[in-house]
């Protein structure tokens, strides 16, 4: 009775010990801390490569994009956040063809479920990992993907 | 003094809300409590306060955009409702996620699970006032998270699983960094045993307290480490086997206690199952594609289709009725918090405050994927 | 006097913005996280910065509130909280006010503190707030026996009340070492008895945020939610420099017998640092404490004071007054 009474005092105890010595190491061993200090490590910082932060539209040098205007990302958007307008632009030949006018894109409507991406037949958007996205007004937060008087590279439609 | 209109009852209960907001509840779920001194007579727990009619969503989206919206229900075991999803739509197409696939969404489902399990010691250890173990589990789910991220590009909802297999290949690392991450859940899970575990005052927190016997745990419905821990056998990885589980060695865990500290040590002992199960996989994923290739529009014939799987939490169930149509006619889910939800008024019958808060914490309750 | 007694407030409010200084970058090491880094050189000024905020934030009173006793209690709490610091001996003879039943002033005022906690319970006029403070009444009522117990054992070897008498009594060695095993198991339960006085984790029963959402303090905001801050921190202060006091010899340095030399080194550490450093000693291991364990439930708080503490310092007090009456103390 007496030894049971004592032994629970002495094992409740032992366990809190316990417990004091792991908190009392992580208090004596600094070079354990996990913290990112995130502003300060911009400069450092690397996301991981298929890091989903926003969708962008890859523009080569002469300001080319891939984008046929197929229309597949915004039939495929969960949440309506693409939304494509078209314009008729005159070609060299002297046809007339449909070709995109402006890529709409919310940012605050879409999750980055990479469905766009996915169902794009021609590799015109990726994934971007830019995470900063905040701004002060919402209207920022609709962009337009294709930069001004940028075409269609060629080759893509065939 | 003015508390209130029925802050006290004709009987002399004293009435108090728990929730919408309230530290404890992990989200806005509202307990009323009836409490004589700090004893609790009744709890009624209200729900609704976040309702998103997900199963609406899902008969206006198809069957490859449904996916991703069931990662906001459970999101903490994101994976595994997409693959929940993944799997009922391909038990209408009738076809079967390639062999690669399948190791993959294995997994990845384990690591969800350890992720989840991780979230829950630590918020377990925050609801009963020791904050520090948070920070230790955190360290370790940050290292899970970052594999997520690295493969799947997102850390919490992932949705990575569609239907036919999963999203794009494995990254280059990834198997090295499960390793390490095997490693490092494997070194430090002593510091879980003797900052909580063995800790007296947590012992004695958990020790008989929310009791549910086998017979309550069945009638109410409760599924995962909440039955289990009550003796009820109901994984359904061993049950009805998905994804290849029925040729990976696992032990399911059982207990007869049905108190809080039954449920932990259920939880605990998972933890290391999982760690088992990645551990056979690793190595040995096979090669070949990581998706089957389905038409871009999917299209199930007409019928319902059922799929269970086993998340954090216990069973998710998908129902899909289709009618042919490119879009669910009719799409719900049997979510397990919702369930075990309706256990706790049971368990927490006689108890203090505190234990409720014991209670809540070890039943582990995602709040969104109650109201869906 | 008017002077000495401005200076200790000042002195009281810059040491508890050190106090929770300390107690961010403690919790923050043992949880492997930085702590406050941003405010000042190494984020020492953060809990200035926090001040500023609470002082220009809106003191709201809630409607239904008893007003008049809502506005009271955070000034009771700390009134009282400092009232207990007038006994004590910072440093070689200095003390406000040498009284010679300093021992059973410090308990009788630290006590009063549960005036405070009821009564902003009750005027908050909030279901959590009033659990809270019948909680602490439960505590506090329970636990001052044991602190009175463990204070007793050391009075019946010194056969004196006064603080400072209990000081010179340790010239010769501090009574930890001399009282043999009944004192340390005495100073034990006074450490965790005071934690539980003074509402700290794992006893913070009344705050209990994940139970009660902040207990009696759920309905204060700005600068009468910071009294109650100053007065607990004041509070953590007094309990350790009591223990300081009374268990490791206050401000006498730390003498071994027989060592000269050794005893000569340790005279030139000035008395205050000697006070100061047992103290902050103290405050680290109560500290340590709550960020280790978690909390316990009303009914294990009060079986563990009625059914352990309680009557272990009983037959405690027992020993050391047949240790008094045999002589058996160094």
């Amino acid at each position: 009775m007496l030894k049971e009474y004592f032994g629970t005092i002495f094992s409740a105890i032992k366990s809190l010990l316990t417990g004091m010595k792991l908190t009392g190491y992580y208090f004596t061993h600094l070079k354990e801390i996990v913290t990112e200090e995130y502003p300060d490590n911009r400069a450092t910082l690397k996301m991981a490569d298929r890091f989903r932060g926003e969708v962008i539209m890859p523009h080569d040098e002469k300001n080319e994009h891939r984008c046929t205007g197929c229309q597949s990302c915004e039939l495929t958007c969960p949440n309506g956040s693409i939304k494509i307008i078209f314009k008729q632009e005159l070609q060299p030949d002297g046809k007339k063809k449909k070709r995109i006018d402006t890529w709409v894109y919310h940012l605050d409507m879409c999750t980055m479920c990479n469905l766009c991406v996915e169902a794009c037949p021609s590799n015109a958007i990726i994934m971007g990992q830019d995470f900063e996205h905040s701004v002060y007004e919402k209207k920022y937060l609709k962009k337009v993907l294709n930069k001004p008087g940028s075409k269609l590279m060629d080759g893509v439609e065939e | 003094m003015l508390l209130g209109e029925d802050y006290i009852t004709e009987e002399g209960e004293f009435v108090i809300n728990m929730g919408p907001q309230h530290p404890a509840t992990h989200g806005v779920l509202h307990m009323k409590i009836w409490l004589d001194g700090e004893t609790i007579k009744k709890v009624e727990p209200h729900l609704g306060y976040i309702h998103r009619s997900i199963e609406k969503m899902s008969e206006s989206l198809s069957y490859r955009q449904f996916v991703f919206v069931t990662s906001r229900m459970d999101y903490l075991s994101a994976h595994i409702n997409n693959q929940a999803c993944a799997l009922a739509v391909e038990k209408g197409l009738q076809i079967e996620a390639t062999p690669r696939a399948q190791a993959i969404r294995v997994i990845m489902a384990e690591l969800t699970r350890l992720a989840s399990h991780q979230l829950w010691w630590a918020c377990a250890g925050l609801d009963l006032g020791g904050v520090t173990p948070f920070f230790y589990a955190f360290r370790e789910r940050e290292a899970i998270n970052d594999v997520m991220e690295e493969t799947c590009g997102a850390r919490l909802t992932q949705n990575y699983m569609v239907p036919g297999g999963v999203m794009n290949d494995i990254h280059p690392n990834f198997q090295k960094r499960v390793k390490d991450v095997l490693k490092q859940i494997k070194d430090n899970f002593h510091e879980y045993d003797e900052i909580l575990t063995g800790n007296v005052i947590f012992q004695n927190r958990l020790k008989d307290v929310g009791y549910i016997s086998k017979e309550d745990a069945v009638s109410y419905g409760c599924t995962g480490p909440t039955a289990r821990a009550s003796g009820v056998s109901c994984d359904i990885r061993k049950l009805f086997p998905y994804d290849g589980y029925d040729k990976l060695q696992f032990e399911e865990i059982l207990s007869t206690g049905g108190d809080s500290w039954a449920r932990y040590q259920v939880r605990m002992a998972e933890m290391l199952q999982s760690v088992h199960i990645i551990e056979q996989l690793i190595d040995n994923i096979p090669e070949g594609d990581f998706a089957a290739k389905t038409k871009v529009v999917i299209k199930l014939p007409k019928g319902d289709f059922y799929q269970r799987v086993e998340t954090a939490r216990g069973e998710l169930g998908v129902y899909l009725v289709s009618d042919g149509a490119a879009v669910p006619y009719r799409c719900h889910y049997r979510s397990p918090n919702f369930a075990n939800l309706s256990a706790i008024p049971r368990m927490a019958k006689g108890a203090k405050i505190g234990d409720l808060v014991a209670i809540m914490a070890t039943v582990d309750l995602v709040i969104p994927d109650i109201d869906r | 006097m008017v002077i000495t007694g401005v200076c200790l407030l000042v002195f009281l409010v810059l040491l508890c913005f050190f106090l929770g200084y300390m107690e961010r970058k403690v919790a923050a090491f043992m949880e492997i996280r930085l702590g406050p880094n941003r405010v000042g050189p190494k984020g020492s000024l953060q809990i200035v910065a926090d001040t500023v905020k609470l002082l220009f934030k809106e003191g709201l009173t809630p409607d239904c509130a008893d007003k008049f006793l809502f506005n009271l209690a955070p000034g009771i709490m700390v009134v009282t909280s400092m009232l207990a610091v007038a006994p004590i001996a910072f440093a070689k003879d200095f003390q406000i006010w040498n009284i010679n039943i300093g021992v059973l002033y410090v308990s009788a005022i630290s006590s009063m503190g549960v005036i405070g906690i009821l009564m902003a319970g009750w005027s908050s006029s909030n279901k959590y707030s009033l659990i809270g403070a019948m909680r602490s009444g439960a505590q506090i009522v329970s636990y001052e026996l044991s602190i009175g117990l463990s204070l007793i054992s050391i009075v019946i070897l010194t056969g004196s009340l006064s603080l400072s008498d209990i000081v010179y009594s340790q010239a010769n060695g501090w009574w930890i070492f001399k009282g043999h095993i009944p004192i340390i198991i005495s100073f034990v339960i006074f450490i965790i008895a005071s934690t539980a006085e003074i509402n700290r984790a794992p006893f913070d029963l009344t705050e209990a945020e994940q139970e009660l959402t902040g207990g009696f303090h759920t309905e204060y905001a700005g600068m009468k939610f910071a009294m109650f801050l100053l007065s607990e921190y004041i509070n953590l202060f007094i309990v350790s420099a009591i223990a300081a006091t009374i268990f490791l010899g206050g401000w006498m340095p730390f003498h071994i017998g027989g060592l000269e030399g050794f005893n000569h080194i340790m005279d030139f550490i000035p008395s205050s640092i000697w006070f100061f450093g047992k103290t902050f000693f103290i405050i680290f291991v109560i500290m340590w404490f709550r960020w280790t364990f978690p909390r316990l439930r009303i009914d294990q708080l009060l079986n563990l004071e009625w059914k352990y503490l309680l009557p272990i310092s009983m037959v405690n007090v027992l020993l050391v007054t047949l240790m008094a009456i045999m002589g058996w103390h160094f």
